[in-house]
């Protein structure tokens, strides 16, 4: 039993550096993501294996699933736009060996100090550290929820996923800001084009698989409270839905950016910060939960997140503010 | 009587490795896009069926065997779209059956 | 029992990482893809037998949410990301 689970960790390790080397080794965009989605599987069988099933839903749900979707809309869009470069400026930028050599040089020099610290952050660890589990599991009565994980994220530390719910409304508004790209196709016909026309067998799909997607998302959702799952895998699998649909040419576009979803978009961080003052002057400490209403607090903080961050997710993926009309 | 059970379980689950390994043969050996996605499908409906048929003898409860059974109906709805789409589309892209 | 599964699940994921040679190989981009989604119908199996294997019925969650996404992403490459000139390099 022991032998066959050390050949497994040994291949899946192997298989992971495998993968990792030649997604960044390859020439061609295409196949380095595709082997970056199967990077992301693999990835998700490691968490398992080290016993972290919330990060594997997660990596399963974000890493394997809605980021392969964006890099290949990303692609597609790149190619809309190679065109359009090359044809308003007139001057093709020859690869200039030197600059590249150079580049690489530097970024080598610039990482060296990050790998040191990272081998003397691995070395400098006590060798038998105990972690902070057995003062979790003393506490976790008061926290309102029985999933260890949960009760770190949204009532010990919720500060980190406040933070995080930043991050992507950032990431957001970074797209966004990007304004209106001309391409020399515009992005609704991308993927519609005479090749695509309107298939049956992808509406009936979307039909049969949307709703599933939005019970498994409120599944996810409630079952965090006492198993892995929780705000991010619930809105993931939300946005995942969303995603299908606009793949599916549903004209979700204009609804992404139109108000009502802007508002989406913020609720999770402004509910948040609300709730991080009100405890802050309440109870005297920032996102304090009192433990007879922490069960009831942490359910509505993530339920609220996890729409904002499908709307987010989503819109994202459905990339630049809509200029595409 | 439990016995008879686990023994249906072995044979299930031998049965399912081996069309996944014929799946992942066809994958590396067939000629071109259409007979992969016919390898790959035997893979992914009739292998993952076997594994889970035989894990199913073993769950501990009935809820546990649905969701089983529910994982399997995903990967059969969605292996057998995916399939439709990317044949269709690599007809529609021109790239040609292979003929002997 | 549990020797059994685990047995499966690491024949399984020899079977996968042979798959990548296809990833790897091409010709055509829907190779590529279709190698990805083998992967995931592989891991599928892999993290049900583990789930079996170890007692952990979050597993079964895991699973759950590929089997859902996989989807996601064939179609995604299927409408957006297949390039539309002929690349008929096939052996």
């Amino acid at each position: 039993m022991t032998l066959l689970a050390w050949g497994f960790d040994g291949l899946l390790l192997l298989g992971l550096l495998g993968l990792a080397w030649k997604a960044l080794n390859s020439t061609d965009l295409f196949s380095a993501i595709a082997l970056f989605i199967a990077f992301g599987l693999l990835m998700a069988l490691v968490w398992v294996r080290l016993e972290a099933p919330d990060i594997a839903l997660a990596e399963a749900a974000i890493g394997a699933g809605l980021s392969g979707a964006l890099l290949l809309a990303a692609l597609a869009r790149l190619r809309g736009m190679e065109g359009n470069v090359t044809s308003n400026t007139g001057v093709e930028e020859a690869p200039n060996n030197i600059d590249a050599r150079l580049v690489q040089w530097l970024s080598a020099i610039l990482l060296l100090p990050v790998l040191f610290g990272l081998v003397y952050g691995v070395l400098s660890l006590p060798g038998n550290a105990v972690g902070l589990s057995a003062e979790i599991n003393a506490n976790l009565a008061a926290s309102g929820v029985s999933n260890p994980v949960t009760a770190v994220l949204l009532n010990f530390r919720a500060y980190d996923t406040l933070l995080e719910v930043f991050v992507l409304l950032l990431a957001l508004i970074a797209i966004w800001s990007m304004g209106s790209i001309q391409f020399n196709r515009s992005i609704e016909t991308i993927g519609k084009t005479s090749l695509e026309t309107t298939s049956s067998v992808l509406d009936t799909l979307v039909y049969l698989l949307v709703p599933v997607l939005m019970m498994v998302a409120a599944y996810l959702l409630w079952v965090g409270a006492h198993a892995p799952g929780g705000a991010f895998q619930a809105g993931s699998v939300l946005a995942a839905a969303c995603v299908l649909l606009l793949l599916a040419g549903w004209p979700l576009h204009r609804l992404l950016t139109a108000m009502r979803l802007r508002l989406l978009a913020v609720a999770g961080p402004v509910v948040f910060v609300s709730m991080a003052a009100y405890s802050l002057i309440a109870e005297g400490a920032l996102l304090q939960f009192p433990p007879e209403h922490a069960g009831t607090l942490i359910l509505l903080l993530e339920t609220v997140a996890a729409l904002s961050i499908a709307v987010t997710l989503a819109a994202l993926f459905s990339g630049g503010q809509g200029q595409h009309e | 009587m439990i016995a008879v059970i686990d023994l249906f379980s072995v044979l299930l689950l031998i049965a399912g490795a081996v069309f996944f390994l014929a799946g992942t043969l066809g994958l590396l050996r067939f000629p071109d896009v259409y007979t992969r996605l016919h390898a790959l499908t035997k893979a992914d409906n009739v292998g993952l069926g076997l594994i889970i048929a035989g894990l199913a003898l073993q769950a501990e409860s009935w809820a546990v065997a649905g969701k089983l059974v529910l994982i399997w109906l995903l990967v059969l709805l969605a292996g057998a779209s995916v399939s439709y789409l990317v044949a269709n589309g690599a007809l529609k892209r021109g790239i040609r059956p292979w003929k002997s | 029992m549990q020797l059994l599964f685990l047995a499966v699940a690491l024949f399984l994921l020899c079977t996968l990482i042979a798959g990548m040679w296809r990833v790897l190989r091409g010709p055509t981009a829907a190779d590529r893809m279709l190698a990805a989604q083998l992967f995931g119908t592989t891991a599928v199996a892999i993290l049900l037998l583990l789930a079996e294997t170890y007692d952990n019925p979050a597993l079964r969650d895991v699973a759950l949410v590929f089997a859902l996404l996989a989807a996601v992403t064939a179609v995604a490459f299927v409408r957006r990301a297949w390039p539309e000139q002929v690349d008929d390099r096939s052996d």
